[in-house]
């Protein structure tokens, strides 16, 4: 997907950026008002990350600016305040949401997951994987007729599997990538899911392999 | 706002953190009025007096006006005949006397000491010094004389003229004397009359002084109104138009109002600064650790990694819990009441929450009864619905279940927040409210502890409460809120 | 009233009455009472108030009868004396004790005004006063209690083929056209001798500028002088007079008798109304009592529904008006302007002029 992110912020924006394009995402960034307005007058977004204190002005003025427009982009604006009265006000400026920072980039997925199925998504987001038909927006797994709703932590690891096929993915960085830092979890934590994975998969040419030592990968038939 | 310094009986709880009683050194309104009023009182005894002085004057003028008509009469008969001097008196001469009071009169006539006719032992005016020439003494002038006679005090006029006789000139003196009873009555008609000018002025002079005083006040009254009227975040400058004599206070007031304003927004500002200012370096620390996590696979880089990401959370964590207590605080101080849809903020603060919660796959339940709107701050009800819930979430297990209800009892409106977390050790339920104080179940789970105290400081900031107890399952805890709904 | 026997000078008691202070209250002037009655039957808890007095008795007692029959333990001195005898009597008392005469009655209108003028008398609140015109009260010291007109007594007999007079202007127009029949048949008070015909005339002086006129004419036609009005009466009925001048109606009206005889005017240019008047003396022991009898007179001369049958009124009543109106009678004002009259220079002034006038042989 392609996000613009808005961020004055050198060293954050940098560490997002390569978080995003870790996960495969393609990201413009702009460090202040006047560029982001350049790129978002050229450019089509899924997604906005919008930062509020710019150096060249304030970013609900871009905001503003951007839902006068009729610009229908989805807007996060990331806030350093925790203050009700900043998130009425941005939401009351068009944004779709907010996050407070300093952010759990997992927090910030599913924001960004729950934002942009709010907007219905875009038939280009599903993913065809040999017989499967994986949709990460509304969160299913159809198969042939079959239609499964995946929970949270099933679609989120169906989701890295199917971003790299083939490619062995440690339980380790599984477990980073699935469970925040504050629950302490063992590695076997993962294999509870992948078992539920596999049930979901039965059937299917799509199945989930174990790599002994190592950890997973998806391979097909 | 800081505490209103003029008494806001309307909110108890501003009331109660009115600052030691303002000593008051008497009021106005009475000092004018008591000034008014006193200087009513001078005028009106000035008034009588005078009145009194003047009648008194006027009086006696006319009274002596007719005993010298009535001497001048008796005067105007004296004739000489065959040398001899006699006089015939008018009728009018003593009538002109009944005729304006029933007093008794009397008169004499002299030539020279001799008695020609009348009362021999009425007294005699004083003579002048012997040896003075007679032509000297004013004639036909009349000396009047207020005295003693028979009883009765007397008002007495004596008129000299000099006739010319054949052995000489001899001089005829007339005195005619009435009493002052007719007059003292009138004196007293008058006095009566000038008291009750007098008292009259005087009520009339009071009311009016009572009524400017009220009238005067007014303006400081008016003035009392506009600002204590105004609600706590109010600090626009007072533009309500004052006499000139309070533009003074007026401007003081404003310059205070001002300052007050600047210091406030500054303190706001200070805090979201603060926020920013250390939420942001948190924010690239922990995303680059993150990063870094994914690359690096050595177990015990890994961990210092993990530990290092998560005192980042607890920081950040801790900073969002200081920053939302100081808000509590400083909004708590002075309770800005509005109407509050209790049940659309719960709903909507789920709605927020939800993919935090879906985060861990936590089912978080919502239902909301349609309640009454409450007086509140709906910032701060927010901020304590959403700590509790905060710490619901972070403390729940995976794919366990959080419930938020809201629905009313018979005073209240009860946000109750229930989860499956094993919930808290029952002896210390109070002491977690405390500020950081974290349940002994919390080992491992990020949480400054504050969460619970903010949330009651909301509470009892609107008359409400925050109650702990243990969910029916026994499985977890169950906290609610409640507000009056008055 | 019998002026008659009261043949001094009367001028001499003038100057007593001025010089009393200067010569002392002490000296022994004696008076002369001509009649002396007492009513009311006297028992030891009787109160007495002594009553000097210049109306007959015989008068005025159906009057004190009426008064005593609701004030059964009252005892009354009446003593009858003429006017100036009266004043010696009241003069003779010593003013600072009380236990003296308690009221003085006179028709001598301007020795009363200066017995209270002169502080003789005490002041009495009378609770009759709203009844009473306000002539009739002078200081709350002197208070009237008839009307008594000066009138003109004509002989029928005399007059049988005449027009009836109606006025002084009449009276005038007659006697020029027949001064034959009046010649040596008029009489008056001698205004010299007489108080009441002295203050008659000097009345009729200042009233009206005919008064001297009368007088001359009077004078022309060989005017008789009496003492007293019962003389006059008698002899207007016996036909000795034919008229006779300024003689007290009060009086005439009295002698039912004559009624065929006498033929009472009242003039209609004017009248002069004596008025009887009584005042309580300073000496008085009972000045309670004394105003008690004073209301009783008072209420029968003024009241509204006076009863002269039972309160023994012996007055006639006139219609009561103040004197200010244009009526023929005129009620003799209370007041200081009678003490002019009684100076001793005007006295003496006036009566020159009036012998002069009416004693012209």
């Amino acid at each position: 997907m392609r996000f613009l992110l808005v961020e004055d912020n050198a060293s954050l924006a940098t560490a997002v950026l390569d978080r995003l394009r870790l996960d495969g995402h393609v990201v413009d960034h702009a460090g202040d008002v006047e560029t982001a307005e350049g790129f978002a007058a050229t450019m089509d977004y899924d997604l906005i990350l919008l930062d509020i204190m710019l150096p060249d002005g304030d970013g609900r003025d871009f905001l503003k600016r951007h839902r006068a427009r009729q610009e229908k982009t989805p807007v996060i604006v990331l806030t350093a305040r925790s203050e009700v009265s900043d998130r009425v006000g941005v939401l009351d400026l068009g944004a779709d949401d907010y996050i407070t920072k300093p952010f759990d980039f997992s927090e910030l997925e599913a924001r960004c997951r729950a934002v942009l199925r709010r907007h219905g998504g875009n038939g280009s987001n599903q993913k065809r994987f040999g017989d499967l038909l994986f949709d990460p927006m509304g969160g299913t797994l159809t198969l042939g007729t079959k239609t499964t709703s995946l929970r949270n932590k099933e679609l989120r690891l169906l989701e890295i599997f199917l971003a790299s096929p083939e490619q062995i993915h440690s339980k380790t960085k599984l477990v980073d990538r699935l469970f925040s830092y504050d629950e302490d979890v063992s590695e076997n934590a993962i294999e509870v899911y992948v078992a539920r994975l596999r049930k979901h998969l039965a059937g299917s040419c799509v199945s989930i392999l174990t790599v002994r030592g190592l950890g997973y990968r998806v391979s097909q038939e | 706002m800081s505490p209103a310094p003029n008494p806001a009986p309307q909110r108890p709880g501003a009331a109660a953190k009115t600052p030691g009683r303002l000593r008051s050194s008497g009021s106005l309104r009475r000092r004018l009025a008591l000034q008014l009023v006193g200087s009513a009182a001078i005028l009106a005894s000035v008034l009588f007096f005078a009145v009194l002085g003047f009648a008194r004057d006027l009086s006696q003028r006319s009274h002596d006006s007719i005993l010298f008509a009535s001497a001048t009469s008796i005067l105007d008969s004296v004739t000489v005949q065959g040398g001899e001097v006699t006089l015939d008196i008018p009728y009018a001469a003593l009538s002109m006397l009944g005729n304006i009071s029933d007093d008794r009169v009397f008169y004499r006539v002299t030539l020279d000491d001799t008695l020609l006719t009348g009362y021999p032992d009425l007294p005699v005016q004083a003579t002048p010094p012997k040896g003075v020439p007679i032509t000297d003494r004013r004639q036909g002038e009349p000396s009047f004389l207020t005295t003693r006679y028979r009883d009765s005090s007397l008002r007495m006029v004596t008129l000299s003229r000099l006739m010319a006789l054949q052995e000489g000139a001899r001089e005829i003196s007339i005195s005619v004397a009435q009493t002052r009873d007719g007059q003292a009555a009138e004196l007293a008609a008058l006095t009566r009359s000038a008291l009750q000018l007098g008292v009259g002025f005087f009520l009339i002079s009071a009311l009016l002084a009572l009524w400017t005083a009220q009238w005067s006040i007014r303006p400081l009254d008016v003035l009392t109104g506009v600002v204590s009227r105004r609600g706590p975040k109010d600090l626009r400058p007072v533009r309500h138009a004052v006499p000139t004599e309070m533009l003074p206070l007026v401007h003081s007031l404003n310059r205070f109002i001002e300052r007050l304003r600047i210091s406030l927004t500054r303190s706001e500002d200070f805090i979201a600064e603060a926020a920013h200012r250390v939420r942001t370096p948190l924010a690239t620390v922990r995303t680059q650790a993150e990063i870094t996590l994914r690359r690096v696979d050595k177990p015990e880089n890994r961990t210092s990694l993990r530990e290092m990401i998560r005192a980042i959370d607890e920081s950040s964590r801790a900073a969002g819990q200081l920053l939302d207590h100081a808000m509590v605080t400083f909004r708590t101080d002075s309770l800005e009441r509005k109407p509050v849809e209790l049940s659309a903020l719960v709903a909507e603060l789920v709605d927020r929450l939800r993919p935090v919660a879906e985060l861990k796959d936590i089912d978080l339940c919502c239902h909301t009864r349609n309640v009454p709107a409450l007086p509140g701050d709906a910032i701060l009800i927010q901020n304590a619905v959403r700590n509790i819930l905060d710490n619901a979430i972070k403390y729940s297990a995976a794919e366990s279940r959080v419930d938020v209800t809201v629905h009313q009892t018979a005073l209240d409106a009860v946000v109750t927040v229930t989860d499956a977390a094993g919930g808290f050790p029952d002896p210390d339920t109070t002491a977690l409210t405390e500020r950081f104080v974290r349940g002994s179940n919390s080992v491992g789970t990020i949480g400054s502890g504050l969460g619970l105290t903010i949330a009651r400081e909301v509470a009892e900031a609107h008359g409400g409460q925050l109650d702990i107890s243990p969910s029916d399952t026994g499985a977890g805890a169950c906290v609610s809120l409640a507000f009056p709904l008055q | 009233m019998r002026f008659s026997r009261v043949p001094f000078a009367i001028a001499a008691l003038f100057w007593a009455v001025f010089s009393i202070k200067a010569t002392g209250a002490g000296s022994d002037v004696g008076y002369e009472v001509e009649a002396q009655r007492q009513f009311g039957t006297p028992n030891p808890a009787s109160v007495e108030l002594q009553i000097l007095s210049t109306t007959d008795t015989a008068l005025l007692a159906p009057l004190i009868e009426s008064f005593l029959q609701s004030h059964s333990d009252v005892v009354i001195d009446y003593s009858e004396l003429s006017s100036a005898e009266l004043m010696k009597a009241v003069l003779s008392q010593d003013t600072t004790s009380s236990d003296g005469f308690d009221l003085a009655i006179s028709s001598a209108m301007d020795l009363q005004v200066k017995l209270a003028n002169d502080g003789f008398t005490r002041k009495h609140s009378s609770g009759v006063r709203a009844l009473m015109p306000g002539w009739s009260n002078w200081r709350d010291h002197v208070f009237a209690f008839s009307q008594e007109p000066a009138t003109i007594l004509l002989s029928r007999a005399a007059f049988a083929d005449l027009p009836q007079p109606k006025s002084r202007q009449n009276l005038i127009e007659l006697m020029r056209r027949h001064p034959d029949r009046f010649r040596g048949r008029i009489g008056t008070y001698d205004a010299g001798t007489s108080g009441l015909g002295y203050l008659f005339a000097t009345q009729d002086a200042r009233s009206s500028d005919s008064f001297w006129r009368l007088m001359e004419l009077f004078g022309s036609l060989d005017l008789r002088l009496y003492c007293c009005s019962g003389a006059m009466i008698e002899d207007v009925a016996s036909g000795k007079l034919v008229m006779a001048y300024n003689v007290l109606g009060s009086y005439a009206q009295a002698r039912r008798d004559l009624v065929e005889k006498i033929l009472i005017l009242e003039p209609e240019d004017y009248t002069n109304m004596m008025l009887r008047s009584a005042v309580i003396l300073k000496t008085s022991s009972e000045p309670d009592l004394a105003g008690l009898f004073v209301d009783h007179l008072l209420e029968a001369a003024w009241g509204d529904d006076a009863d002269d049958l039972t309160s023994g009124y012996p007055f006639r009543h006139y219609p009561v008006r103040s004197s200010g109106e244009s009526a023929p009678y005129r009620p003799i004002q209370l007041g200081p302007g009678l003490m002019v009259y009684l100076d001793r220079l005007k006295r003496a002034k006036f009566l020159r002029e009036w012998h002069s006038t009416v004693e012209q042989n």
